[in-house]
């Protein structure tokens, strides 16, 4: 696994920088935005949207994991369901005529639809803590705040990390869709070639945002690998 | 060193400690003792404010629980629970070190006392400070577990039926160290249980516990020889009281000095029961009696035993 994601990680690279130097044996290659640049715009927005509902998905989790929020745990994973169960191309004609078009309502609809395993997996793995182990950290003498910082966080997160890798790889496919808005996005490609009818530019698009993310995807993989290894 | 004054918790209506009273002097080994429901446990979590009181007052070392921070109270109170519930991302040593490094404890000071403890427990540190408490067996996580609760040098150990969850084996092993450990700390120790044998075997004094009241609060020997009720009667002697005082007086307190008996001496810091099972197993009504470097100092026969 660890061999496979270095060569894919490779294979992608070379396939963004050198996809134009193709054209001399396989035209036609997309030349109107360079890969790159889509590639750093797609990752921007994925990057944005994914911060944000980690940030937001950890914050709820610890909320309704708290006595104060009890009670909404029921509330926050039913919004979180319903962003998950509403379709992003349905937020993005939604949002465009608020926020209008562009990266931005990408973003929107990119949190949105990514909140959910956040949510869901760290409410799960905060709630995997064993209550002795709480009742020890209070009666040694943490306070709430050492407890969450030292000992349920830290057990969180592998189970709460598996959520963040399927949320971010969701999110790297349906990025794409943000070129119907004018987001620049490796799907940029796949669009203007269904446009024009150049089935090469699909493939193109479609091979990189796979490429992509598989090679994320399998970095999270060795990142939860080595999370785990150590909180059994 | 803990003054509990007319303490009662109710849940839900239910009364489970009702207007209980009870002082326990420094340097004991007070054993809470009652089945289940007996409102032991409640007691116990009383006392480092893990429970909030419904009524009374309770005093550790002199000061009311209620005017100090509770995470403060708890860095001063060991705490050591049945599911040990030891960190798990963390290794021994960092477990152990909990209530130091909370305390602000310099490092090197830190280490020591992880090292201190472990050698304290029979756990070579070189061994055991890098494990994960997953590595280590049932017996040995409830030992750095109570090492744990001892880190910060605590005026007082709360332990709720720190060995229930272990084999009988191992259990005996356990109680054994926390009678050498408290012989030689001379720390004030709440130990709740519901087993009346290991409560004999450790208390200085024992609570028992009726529907959160004070059945009796007396040494081992006067609650088996002495019940102040029925429910004591049947709960610490069910049959077997008159065994279970043997099990309590040593040798060394019915024996005749001078003298002599055939076979192998029994040593005069062994039990009454202990003597009494030497007898039956070598069909002899008469045994030699040793001291601890094995001279035969004397002889205890069966009616020695029985004696009043």
């Amino acid at each position: 696994m660890k061999t496979a994601a270095l060569w894919l990680g490779l294979l992608f690279a070379a396939l963004l920088l050198g996809m134009p130097r193709l054209a001399a044996v396989a035209p036609p290659v997309y030349s109107r935005t360079s890969f790159l640049a889509l590639f750093l715009s797609h990752a921007a927005m994925v990057g944005a949207a994914s911060i944000a509902a980690v940030a937001a998905g950890i914050a709820l989790a610890v909320f309704v994991t708290r006595p104060a929020g009890r009670d909404f745990r029921g509330i926050v994973l039913a919004l979180a369901t319903i962003g998950q169960t509403f379709p992003p191309a349905a937020v993005l004609a939604l949002a465009v005529p608020a926020i209008g078009f562009g990266p931005r309502p990408t973003v929107v609809a990119l949190f949105l639809y990514g909140l959910l395993p956040i949510v869901g997996t760290a409410i799960a793995g905060l709630e995997t803590v064993p209550e002795a182990v709480r009742d020890a950290a209070a009666g040694l003498g943490m306070s709430p705040g050492q407890i969450l910082r030292r000992v349920e966080l830290p057990l969180a997160a592998p189970v709460a990390l598996a959520g963040i890798r399927v949320s971010v790889t969701i999110a790297i496919g349906t990025a794409t869709i943000g070129s119907t808005v004018g987001a620049l996005t490796l799907g940029t490609p796949i669009l203007d070639g269904l446009a024009a009818n150049k089935l090469p530019f699909v493939v193109q698009g479609a091979v990189l945002v796979a490429l992509f993310a598989i090679v994320t995807d399998l970095g999270f993989a060795r990142l939860e690998a080595r999370l785990r290894r150590d909180t059994r | 060193m803990i003054a509990i004054e007319h303490v009662s918790k109710a849940y839900g209506g239910r009364k489970v400690v009702d207007d209980l009273s009870l002082e326990v002097a420094e340097g004991a080994l007070c054993v809470l003792l009652g089945p289940s429901g007996c409102g032991k446990s409640t007691t116990l979590r009383m006392i480092n404010r893990m429970v909030p009181l419904d009524a009374g007052t309770i005093r550790v070392g002199g000061d009311d629980i209620a005017a100090l921070a509770p995470e403060a109270l708890r860095r001063r109170i060991g705490y050591a629970i049945q599911s040990v519930g030891l960190f798990p991302h963390w290794r021994v040593a960092d477990n152990i070190a909990t209530v130091p490094r909370l305390l602000g404890w310099p490092r090197r000071r830190v280490e020591a006392r992880v090292d201190e403890l472990l050698d304290l427990f029979r756990l070579d540190p070189a061994q055991y400070r890098g494990k994960y408490p997953h590595q280590l067996s049932g017996g040995e996580q409830q030992r750095v577990g109570v090492a744990r609760a001892l880190a910060g040098d605590p005026e007082l150990l709360l332990m709720d039926e720190p060995f229930a969850a272990v084999d009988p084996v191992t259990r005996e092993a356990l109680q054994g160290e926390l009678l050498r450990i408290h012989r030689a700390t001379r720390k004030t120790i709440v130990f709740v249980t519901h087993d009346i044998e290991e409560a004999l075997r450790l208390a200085s004094t024992i609570a028992i516990l009726e529907g959160g009241r004070l059945a009796q609060f007396a040494p081992p020997l006067d609650l088996l020889q002495r019940p102040a009720s029925d429910f004591v009667r049947q709960f610490v002697g069910g049959g077997g009281a008159g065994l279970r005082v043997l099990s309590l007086c040593r040798v060394a307190e019915r024996m005749r000095p001078g003298g002599t008996a055939p076979g192998e001496p029994i040593a005069a810091e062994r039990s009454l029961r202990d003597a009494l099972e030497a007898m039956a197993a070598r069909h002899a009504d008469v045994l030699a009696v040793a001291d601890a470097g094995g001279a035969v100092i004397g002889t205890i026969a069966l009616a020695d035993l029985v004696r009043e």
